[in-house]
């Protein structure tokens, strides 16, 4: 009995939204990555169009962090020491992007200074080709005084620059605004105040093609499913036409996994939780596809099994031929 | 889908005699579309309309039972394609495949810890919810023995497989009075297949690679007499499934397509990396029941979790009692520590304290189930309610020292703590409940 396939209607698209710059475009980068452009729900292929495959942006960071679990710096060995030869590890094992975390501390136990910020930024640049993401420590004067220097350090290179939040967003999209970058829009878990972000940050004369959205999520087990929830509802509104959602959205699944016991734990756990190494990835992969299920464009991982595995999933789910 | 009001109204009788007790037809049919009233109550309705209003009434997605020995497993019976439009309620059941070849020692020793496995989550027990038995010899005597050796080790509900029914029959007969699923029914042996549903009343899985192909053949069945059907829609990609999956529950949901108005079932597949992967979605994306080959506790315990975050109520965080939990029998001289009651939050805090075997009394606010920090942006964990919860439990009469650890998160609680409550020495106690059993060790 031929069934007719039922197909929702959908007037509004996800922005397309180009990362990084090439030497033609004004930056260095060997690629560009462009994110966005969906016509339909996560992989619904019979029914919309998905210009852009979801992509896998790997989390350094300026210099080994010692807070990490042994796990992930076992894992990235040597090249955890040095965020340049992190980044060509991160590249070798699958990255579609590099994230550089700054931490608030230097090498030195310091505080990090804006000198010591722009020169790891700089040599992850000469590193890798890679598109790139930086994210501050996340205290407001603090990362202003750091993103507004590797802004202009970098200027036209097309950086992601993060992480703008409600009461921190002004000097980090001015510096974004003057120097050819993109920033990332945090909010936590609400549609209201991730549209309410990115009107504020339209406003301020940013193109929203150099915006994507963070609306924050919480690992497996512990908070995924209102990330989840959270990002259906975005993507259902952009693709009803709301224009403040139509953003790419970031979810940082490998900072949210790695923070949880389950990860970073390995002694003194129940037994039922089994072998460490294998629950700790298993955390992250879930995480993650379970968050590219619900419409996750950049996913931020940690372990370098876990960028295999997530680019394994992400082919099949982009496989599918467009069917009638 | 139900039927509207004005729908119903033109399969009454339209006399308005009252005997419902109404003074219309069409005020019974609203009362009925709202499920305010049973249709029995008009006395006059003609059995071709009963029937059409009995099916109008039947849920879209056909709730199907596997039973064994007291352990029942439900899927279907789901009304929404988001989570967060009201709830998934019925969560995915998951089993493990052994099959008829690996020999009955083997079986047992695969199926004794995984029946045995169950692991304490936010004071929940998980476990799994069954076996999978599979006919890989085509041997009936041999696939009697193998269910025979999963029924040794484990009481749970069982799915069998096999497309030939003469092994399905010996398979049957040996879980006689139990209702397994049989996977299942193709277009070659399907009326086999529902004939051996209908004698022993058990669900029958219907395998097909196309929607087409499936609603045939469901309809097919159903002639036959079978209500209770699962469907597995085959497909080799992630993508391919996901597809699949959302356009059956869209067309039972939105359409109400009554030929493939049933729950799904899912193969996870055989290497054991892909399975956690193809599991995750199926969890995520409506499977009723998941089949994994291979069973391993750091694998099988990420799924339960999922399974759990999936399938809880998006309005309503799980919770824990507001009050003082006394963890290992502390004395009065024992901390105090205070959190919220996210259950969530709660069991990462007492399981610390637990395990680590130091006794102290944990106060639980009333957070309204937030998160430390979620409530303390929301306003639902400051320096009042916590003074507020001190006061309601009376935690001054238990204890000798007047000495309560804030988590360090809200660290900038203590201050107005302090003036809240004037006789009691606040302390900041680290960030993560990880840190907790050193800080008490060390500092208290
Ligand atoms: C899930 C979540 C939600 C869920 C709610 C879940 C719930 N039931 O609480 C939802 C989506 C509803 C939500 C809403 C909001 N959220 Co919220 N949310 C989160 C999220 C992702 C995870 C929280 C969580 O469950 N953590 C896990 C639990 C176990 O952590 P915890 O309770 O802190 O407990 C740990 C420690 O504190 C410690 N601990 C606990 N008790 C004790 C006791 C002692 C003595 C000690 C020593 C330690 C200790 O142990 C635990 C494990 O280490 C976080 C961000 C993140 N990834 O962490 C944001 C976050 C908490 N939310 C935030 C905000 C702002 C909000 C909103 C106000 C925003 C909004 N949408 O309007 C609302 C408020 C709610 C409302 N108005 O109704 C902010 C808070 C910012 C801040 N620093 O103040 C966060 C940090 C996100 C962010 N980065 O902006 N949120
Ligand atoms: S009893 Fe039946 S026929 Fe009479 S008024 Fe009620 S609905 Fe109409």
């Amino acid at each position: 009995m031929p069934v007719e396939i039922p197909k929702d209607t959908w007037t509004g698209a996800v922005r397309e939204v180009t990362i990084g710059a090439t030497a033609a475009e004004g930056g260095t980068r060997a690629t560009t990555v462009t994110i966005g452009g969906a016509t339909t729900m996560p992989f619904m292929h019979f029914e919309g169009s998905i210009p852009h495959r979801p992509v896998i942006a790997v989390e350094i960071v300026n210099h080994r962090p010692d807070d990490w679990s042994h796990l992930l710096l076992d894992a990235w060995g040597d090249a955890a020491n040095d965020p340049a030869a992190w980044a060509k590890a991160a590249e070798q094992a699958g990255a579609d992007l590099i994230q550089l975390s700054l931490n608030q501390t230097g090498a030195d136990g310091n505080p990090i200074t804006p000198e010591s910020a722009v020169t790891a930024t700089k040599a992850v640049l000469e590193a890798s080709g890679l598109p790139l993401l930086v994210f501050a420590p996340g205290q407001a004067e603090l990362d202003n005084e750091l993103l507004v220097p590797i802004a202009e350090a970098t200027k036209g290179e097309r950086i992601v620059l993060g992480i703008a939040e409600d009461k921190n967003y002004r000097t980090i999209v001015a510096a974004a605004l003057a120097n050819d970058h993109l920033v990332s829009a945090r909010t936590a878990m609400d549609v209201n105040l991730a549209k309410q972000l990115n009107i504020l940050i339209g406003d301020m004369g940013l193109p929203l093609d150099r915006v994507i959205m963070d609306p924050t999520t919480g690992a497996l087990g512990y908070g995924i499913e209102y990330g989840y929830s959270v990002m259906e509802r975005l993507r259902l509104a952009a693709l009803q036409g709301d224009a403040m959602t139509q953003l790419p959205m970031l979810v940082t699944a490998g900072y949210e996994t790695w923070k949880t016991k389950e990860a970073k734990v390995g002694e003194g756990v129940p037994q039922e939780w089994g072998d460490w190494t294998a629950r700790a990835i298993n955390w992250e992969v879930v995480t993650a596809v379970a968050l590219l299920e619900s419409g996750a464009d950049i996913v931020v991982l940690r372990h370098p099994e876990s960028i295999a595995r997530v680019r394994a999933a992400i082919d099949e789910l982009m496989a599918v031929p467009a069917a009638g | 889908m139900a039927l509207t009001g004005i729908q119903i109204y033109k399969l009454l009788p339209q006399t308005n005699c009252k005997d419902c007790g109404f003074p219309t037809c069409l005020a019974f049919a609203m009362k009925l579309a709202a499920k305010q009233v049973e249709l029995s109550s008009c006395p006059h309705v003609s059995e071709e309309a009963q029937a059409q209003l009995a099916e109008s009434a039947a849920p879209p997605i056909r709730l199907v039972t596997l039973k064994a020995n007291g352990h029942e497993v439900k899927a279907g019976n789901e009304t929404v394609m988001f989570r967060h439009e009201k709830t998934f309620y019925h969560k995915t059941g998951l089993f493990v495949r052994v099959r008829d070849d690996e020999g009955p020692d083997a079986i047992k020793a695969r199926v004794a810890p995984a029946d045995a496995y169950a692991v304490n989550y936010v004071g929940m027990d998980l476990t799994l919810d069954g076996f999978a038995v599979e006919s890989a010899s085509n041997d009936p005597a041999q696939f009697e023995a193998a269910i025979a050796a999963v029924r040794s080790a484990s009481q749970r509900p069982i799915i069998l497989i096999s497309r030939d029914p003469a092994v399905m029959a010996a398979g049957l007969k040996a879980l006689d009075g139990e209702s397994p699923l049989i996977y299942g029914a193709d277009a070659a042996n399907w009326e086999a297949m529902a004939a051996l549903a209908g004698q022993h009343s058990a669900p029958l899985a219907v395998i097909g690679a196309t929607l087409d192909e499936l609603a045939d053949l469901t309809q097919k069945i159903q002639g036959a007499g079978v209500e209770d059907m699962v469907l597995h829609p085959v497909a080799t990609t992630l993508g391919a499934s996901l597809a699949l999956n959302t356009q059956i529950r869209r067309l039972a949901l939105k359409k109400n397509f009554r030929p493939l108005g049933y729950p799904l079932i899912a193969f996870a597949g055989n290497d054991p990396v892909g399975e956690t992967i193809a599991a995750t979605q199926a969890i995520a994306k409506y499977a009723g029941f998941v089949v994994l080959d291979h069973f391993a506790p750091e694998t099988v315990y990420s799924l339960l979790v999922l399974r759990e975050n999936i399938y809880t109520d998006p309005q309503k965080p799980i919770q824990v009692q507001p009050g003082v939990y006394e963890i290992n029998n502390p004395k009065p001289e024992d901390p105090v520590m205070v959190t919220t009651n996210f259950s969530i939050t709660y069991f990462s805090v007492a399981n610390e304290i637990e395990g680590a075997g130091l006794p102290g009394w944990l106060l639980v606010t009333d957070a309204e189930g937030m998160s430390v920090l979620t409530a303390w942006a929301a306003g639902k964990f400051d320096a009042e309610r916590i003074a507020k919860a001190v006061k309601q439990f009376s935690i001054a009469d238990k204890v000798s020292k007047k000495r309560i650890v804030l988590p360090g998160h809200v660290a900038v609680l203590s201050g107005e703590l302090e003036e809240e409550l004037p006789d009691w020495e606040v302390r900041v106690g680290p960030r993560e409940a990880v840190d907790l059993p050193a800080f008490m060790k060390q500092a208290l």
